[in-house]
């Protein structure tokens, strides 16, 4: 199987006034050619930070230790310039917000165009019979008339498959959707998401879904990762870590959700507390201060991420149905 | 659907609430008038959770606003407690405002940033006039306890230091520190984290017990909708389409629409697999409403007749109303 990404022990942290701020804590993932993976997990948990430092898309603030590989070449070590190369071609974003995504006061088709310009040369009048083919391929009706509409015209939902259309412009290897429907209705997050995965099949293109809805998550890809406080948590085949949950944090997200197959009128099951502060590590497993299982192990100990003989990955003393 | 008709109020059972015909209009242009509330009559119980759900669009938040006055609909009744209070005005309307409060979705918003927690709370209780300086101060500290939150650490700093779970609490507090009889909710949880919704869940619920509030929910997640409550109505583009309990909605719903969003919420379970009924595209424009039943330009089951006629709320099962002509079976 053939890798797309690698990342070895990742780490992102900002510089703040109150001391560095461990977003992303040695993560370890590879992904393969055409393979969909879900990263879930709370606000503030690492996901957004994880995404966007892995296309090179970070603030000064921002200081990243570890490898990242693209397509087999380390591109971590790479400036500014020479990253941006992979953008487009190799990979693209769609990105949460379609109000703030888009340029407000450009057309449609001039956002469309330019990185068919930009990125493969194409002339103007190949980018525009591209841009309407882009166009027709997301759904949009009447395509010629969109490409001459401002951002404002369209609703939420247009707005996101035009997002979608500059990101698959040039056809990328690897797609980072960074929560691509939380701003949308449900029958618009159902055709969005039946878009994405048509694409997907279609260009043989391995995607990044970022998301907080466990539900998104298990219709739309092979694998899921968990993260919490920075750090991988749980990491097994789709399937699998809905069957067989292991990391008590992942269990209590499913709980929390309520859900269309339950009785109507029951008391939703809760995560007290908070995440840790990310600037000021603790001594044991970070979940341990919010779960229900915990011992005085988890609080002082750091429980290291293990890996079961099926490929199921979890970080915890005391996985739910016991360690293999 | 669509569609009209007031089979489904319970006037007997002395509903708090009771809305019939109601229209909201807002201005276009110089000609042209949008209607976002088209003519809708429900009823709520004294207890109940009314659940109202529907797309971005479809005129739920201006339904809510449109209960409290905000702004005057332009047409219909709001009667609560046995006051219209559309035929209200001035301090007669003042009056009966403290009795419906309401809590938005974005709670960090909806607080002054630069107040104390202790005066945005205090601030309906001295606009009021609810007792002396000393006898309120002790009423927020009640009230920031019944919401979980510890007055001692949060009176004196400023909303823009909290989170959005407790920012939304603190609206909590404010929202029932003038002992209101109905708690309209818009969206209270859309904006915040799965954990952190489940604890405002719950919170809403414990209130509701404890104050014997009712409460209007209006929200456009089906699942969070069936948790919490005892009715629901689907709305689309100003028009009612389905009432029915939420056991019944989920397990039998008859209009087309309804079964179309249902089958649209993602099920966090890999294994079931969900036959997605489509719905294409987006809602009209309001603007220029479809003739007839105005989910028919999105609707499988569409006929001539949805065309030329409104459908009007049938029953199809115990409490449970339809305005379709082609109404699902199962």
């Amino acid at each position: 199987m053939s890798e797309i990404l690698k990342l070895s022990d990742f780490s992102v942290s900002f510089d703040t006034p109150r001391g560095d701020l461990h977003a992303v804590r040695g993560v370890d993932l590879s992904i393969a050619k055409g393979e969909s993976i879900g990263i879930v997990g709370e606000s503030g948990s690492g996901k957004t930070v994880l995404s966007r430092a892995t296309m090179g898309l970070m603030p000064s603030t921002a200081t990243c230790t570890g490898t990242v590989e693209f397509k087999g070449a380390v591109i971590s070590n790479l400036s500014r310039a020479e990253v941006r190369k992979n953008w487009g071609t190799g990979m693209a974003m769609v990105f949460q917000d379609p109000m703030t995504s888009l340029n407000p006061v450009r057309r449609i088709g001039s956002q469309l165009m330019e990185a068919l310009i930009v990125r493969l040369g194409m002339s103007k009048d190949q980018a525009r019979a591209r841009s309407v083919e882009l166009l027709e391929r997301v759904r949009i009706p009447d395509p010629y008339a969109a490409m001459k509409k401002y951002p404002g015209e369209l609703s939420g939902g247009m707005r996101q498959r035009i997002v979608i259309a500059i990101a698959i412009a040039c056809t990328p290897e690897l797609l980072f959707a960074d929560e691509p429907t939380t701003a949308l209705d449900v029958t618009v997050q159902a055709q969005v998401l039946e878009l994405l995965a048509e694409l997907r099949q279609e260009f043989n293109m391995a995607m990044i879904l970022v998301t907080h809805d466990l539900g998104v998550v298990a219709g739309q890809t092979d694998r899921v990762i968990v993260m919490y406080a920075g750090q991988i948590v749980e990491a097994a085949s789709t399937t699998d870590l809905f069957r067989n949950m292991k990391m008590p944090y992942t269990e209590a997200l499913m709980k929390s959700i309520p859900r269309m197959d339950q009785s109507s009128g029951q008391r939703l099951r809760v995560i007290t507390g908070r995440l840790p502060d990310p600037t000021t590590p603790e001594p044991g497993c970070s979940f341990a201060p919010r779960c229900e299982y915990a011992t005085d192990k988890c609080r002082t100990e750091k429980p290291p991420l293990v890996t079961t003989q099926t490929g199921h990955q979890y970080r915890c003393f005391f996985p739910i149905g016991g360690s293999l | 659907m669509a569609g009209s008709g007031k089979l489904h109020l319970r006037l007997d059972s002395d509903p708090l609430l009771i809305v019939q015909d109601l229209v909201v209009q807002y201005k276009v242009n110089r000609k042209s008038f949008v209607s976002a509330v088209a003519g809708i009559s429900f009823d709520v119980l004294r207890g109940e959770t009314l659940a109202i759900v529907g797309e971005s669009g479809c005129g739920k938040s201006t339904l809510g606003k449109a209960i409290m006055q905000l702004p005057r609909p332009q047409g219909g009744t709001v009667v609560l407690d046995g006051v219209d209070i559309t035929a209200l005005d001035g301090n007669d309307l003042r009056d009966v405002r403290p009795k419906v409060q309401m809590i938005f979705q974005d709670a960090i918003s909806s607080l002054d940033p630069r107040l104390q927690v202790k005066n945005i709370i205090d601030e309906p209780l001295k606009v009021w006039k609810k007792g002396t300086a000393a006898e309120r101060s002790v009423k927020v500290d009640n009230l920031l306890n019944s919401v979980g939150l510890d007055p001692v650490v949060v009176r004196d700093r400023r909303a823009y230091e909290f989170s959005g779970g407790q920012c939304q609490r603190i609206s909590i507090a404010r929202a029932i520190a003038l002992d209101p009889v109905l708690l309209v909710c818009d969206e209270p949880v859309s904006a915040l984290d799965v954990s952190i919704q489940a604890q405002i869940l719950n919170l809403l619920q414990d209130m509701k017990e404890k104050l014997g509030l009712t409460i209007i929910f209006i929200s456009h997640d089906l699942a969070v909708v069936k948790a919490v409550s005892s009715r629901v109505l689907v709305m689309y583009l100003g028009k009612i389409c389905e009432v029915a309990s939420p056991d019944d909605l989920y397990a039998r719903a008859a209009h087309p629409y309804s079964r179309a969003l249902i089958a649209a919420v993602p099920i966090p379970n890999p294994d079931v697999i969900v036959k997605r009924i489509s719905v294409d595209g987006e809602p009209p424009s309001p603007v220029n409403p479809p003739s007839g039943c105005r989910f028919r330009t999105r609707c499988a089951s569409a006929s001539e007749r949805c065309a030329a006629e409104e459908p009007q709320l049938q029953e199809v099962g115990l409490g449970h109303f339809v305005a379709c002509h082609h109404p699902v079976t199962n």
